[in-house]
């Protein structure tokens, strides 16, 4: 089975190629030059792994929350292998794709991605991590948020979390600050991979879930966008 | 040969396949106008996250229509500007993917040539050279076309384009958005002889335009004025009557100039049933010929874009890889 992933929500072009168990990625920090590079990235994925894209059974990628352009960019780009090729489509959480690979890389149980979503708020979540079924799993909703109103909500086990995410450096002082009675591990990883997404993917294509192309649409969070006419 | 062409640059999504023997053969389009109607205009954000919700269900819905299976599709067509960066983000996103997925050339088009072209997927096409005339709510311009990507700008809108003046004027008069279409049916109950608005930059030399003294013209004539239907009417009536005679006198004159005899009208306002009246009996005056595109091909549609798309691999223009999008993008610089 081989599930290819797409991940452009920050400042990151993410792609990756998971074979079974083998898992190949090309990662590149490129601020808005996505459209420049990800198809040649694409191209030199598929040939390092000598793979053509008619062999690639599942297409993901990470829907966000992110930049908006970033994520439609991801999605875009996914419903078209998608609906071309006749695979069906995963979207994943970035979030939840922080989360992961912070969890495998730290072997913690409890993850804060937060991303910088500009005008002074975060896209902020907490996952929880269980080791046996190498599941990440959201404990209440991702939100859009003021740094200053963020939340942790673990309540068993220790007190260590680990910070994850552009979001946590941006605002790093008044996080740590509010979450002071954890003990906050920072990872160095400042963006979503899509070898994460990948490997997300895999364990929902597992459950069954699996969409459509054209169902796959990215996740804003920020819905207030415009404001209404007055008058 | 078989185009698919996407047109995502406003606030429309379009979709269609061009047939290099045959033309047009599918042709989709998904309007997005009621949910802006409500903002009393375009809202950016929203549009994109409309377009990726629209572009997949309709490139299936043309290739239904066409009873064709993708594999058919020899290559695609994409707006690349000019226009809204998120929309035609989303557009050329899908295109350029789809193309590299199913390993066919795609090619970026430029908006204003899509719809310069457009009078051509009628059944009487204009000949090169030709003198058009590019009227929307974006652009308001006159260019020689000379052959397909060789284009002289002979003069163009120095403010609002005439489609934003339209739509200006509309709202000061408590129309809805899109204004265009709402106040050109207003006027159809006005009476031409009450108000009289100027024709501005007519009597000086060139072939520019200039379109917000008319605003301003408008706001001074609704606050001199009782309030009521028929003066609205009246007032809607003069302002189409000044623009329309505006553009005649441009054409007229961008004919004389240029020696060329042939005019072809394209973009929304080509739309506008009182400007093809007059520019019909202008150019027959003249012993022109004028072409207009078939009247849902003068808003923005996937089918100009899939004609320009095939007419230019046609030629031997090269694809390729990169997607960017181009929001601004003069088309002089097209060759």
């Amino acid at each position: 089975m081989k599930i290819l992933a797409i991940e452009t929500s920050t400042e990151a072009c993410s792609v990756a190629l998971l074979d079974k168990d083998k898992c190949n990625e090309f990662h590149e920090i490129v601020p808005q030059k996505h459209t420049e590079r990800l198809l040649p990235m694409l191209d030199e994925l598929l040939t390092e792994c000598k793979t053509d894209i008619s062999e690639i059974n599942y297409i993901a990628f990470g829907c966000g929350p992110g930049a908006f352009t970033g994520i439609r960019i991801a999605c875009s780009a996914a419903q078209a292998i998608s609906f071309s090729q006749d695979i069906p489509i995963i979207p994943i959480s970035t979030l939840a794709g922080l989360a992961h690979g912070a969890a495998k890389k730290y072997n913690s149980s409890k993850i804060i991605p937060c991303i910088d979503a500009r005008m002074q708020e975060v896209y902020w979540a907490n996952y929880s991590f269980e080791a046996n079924s190498g599941k990440v799993t959201l404990a209440g909703e991702e939100q859009v948020i003021s740094p200053e109103a963020t939340n942790i909500s673990f309540n068993k086990g220790n007190n260590e979390i680990i910070a994850i995410g552009s979001g946590w450096l941006t605002y790093k002082e008044l996080l740590t600050e509010r979450h002071s009675k954890y003990k906050i591990i920072q990872s160095e990883i400042e963006y979503p991979h899509a070898k994460d997404i990948a490997e997300i993917a895999k364990i929902k294509i597992a459950d069954g879930n699996v969409k459509q192309a054209e169902d796959a649409l990215p996740t804003y969070l920020r819905n207030k966008v415009t404001h209404q006419k007055r008058g | 040969m078989r185009v698919l062409g996407i047109e995502t640059s406003c606030d429309e999504t379009g979709v269609a396949i061009c047939d290099s023997e045959k033309g047009l053969i599918a042709d989709a389009l998904y309007s997005q106008v009621e949910m802006h109607t409500q903002y009393g205009g375009v809202v950016p954000e929203l549009a994109s996250r409309d377009h990726i919700r629209k572009v997949i269900p309709l490139v299936k819905e043309v290739l239904q229509m066409a009873n064709m299976d993708k594999s058919e599709i020899s290559a695609i067509a994409f707006t690349r500007g000019p226009g809204l960066m998120g929309a035609l983000l989303v557009g050329a996103t899908a295109a350029r993917t789809l193309a590299w997925s199913l390993k066919i050339p795609a090619i970026g088009i430029h908006h204003m040539e899509g719809h310069l072209l457009a009078p051509m997927l009628e059944k009487e096409k204009p000949k090169f050279p030709f003198i058009a005339l590019l009227v929307s709510g974006g652009h308001t311009q006159l260019i020689r076309v000379d052959k397909l990507g060789n284009y002289t700008l002979l003069g163009e809108s120095l403010d609002d384009a005439v489609g934003e003046a339209f739509d200006k004027t509309a709202k000061l008069l408590g129309l809805p958005y899109p204004g265009g279409p709402s106040l050109a049916k207003l006027a159809e109950k006005g009476n031409t002889d009450r108000f009289h608005f100027p024709r501005p930059m007519t009597n000086r030399p060139g072939l520019d335009f200039s379109f917000s003294g008319l605003k301003t013209f408008a706001i001074t004539t609704v606050r001199d004025n009782p309030d009521d239907d028929q003066t609205r009417a009246d007032i809607a009536c003069a302002f189409q009557e000044a623009v329309v005679d505006t553009m005649v006198i441009k054409c007229r004159r961008a004919i004389k100039e240029t020696g060329l005899k042939t005019l072809v009208v394209a973009g929304g306002v080509g739309a506008n049933l009182r400007l093809r009246e007059a520019l019909g009996v202008e150019i027959k005056r003249l012993g022109g010929k004028l072409y207009f595109p078939g009247l849902k091909y003068c808003t923005d549609n996937g089918a100009m874009i899939a004609y320009a798309g095939c007419i230019r691999l046609l030629q031997g223009q090269e694809p390729e890889e990169s997607f960017q999008p181009r929001p601004r993008w003069p088309l002089e610089e097209l060759f």
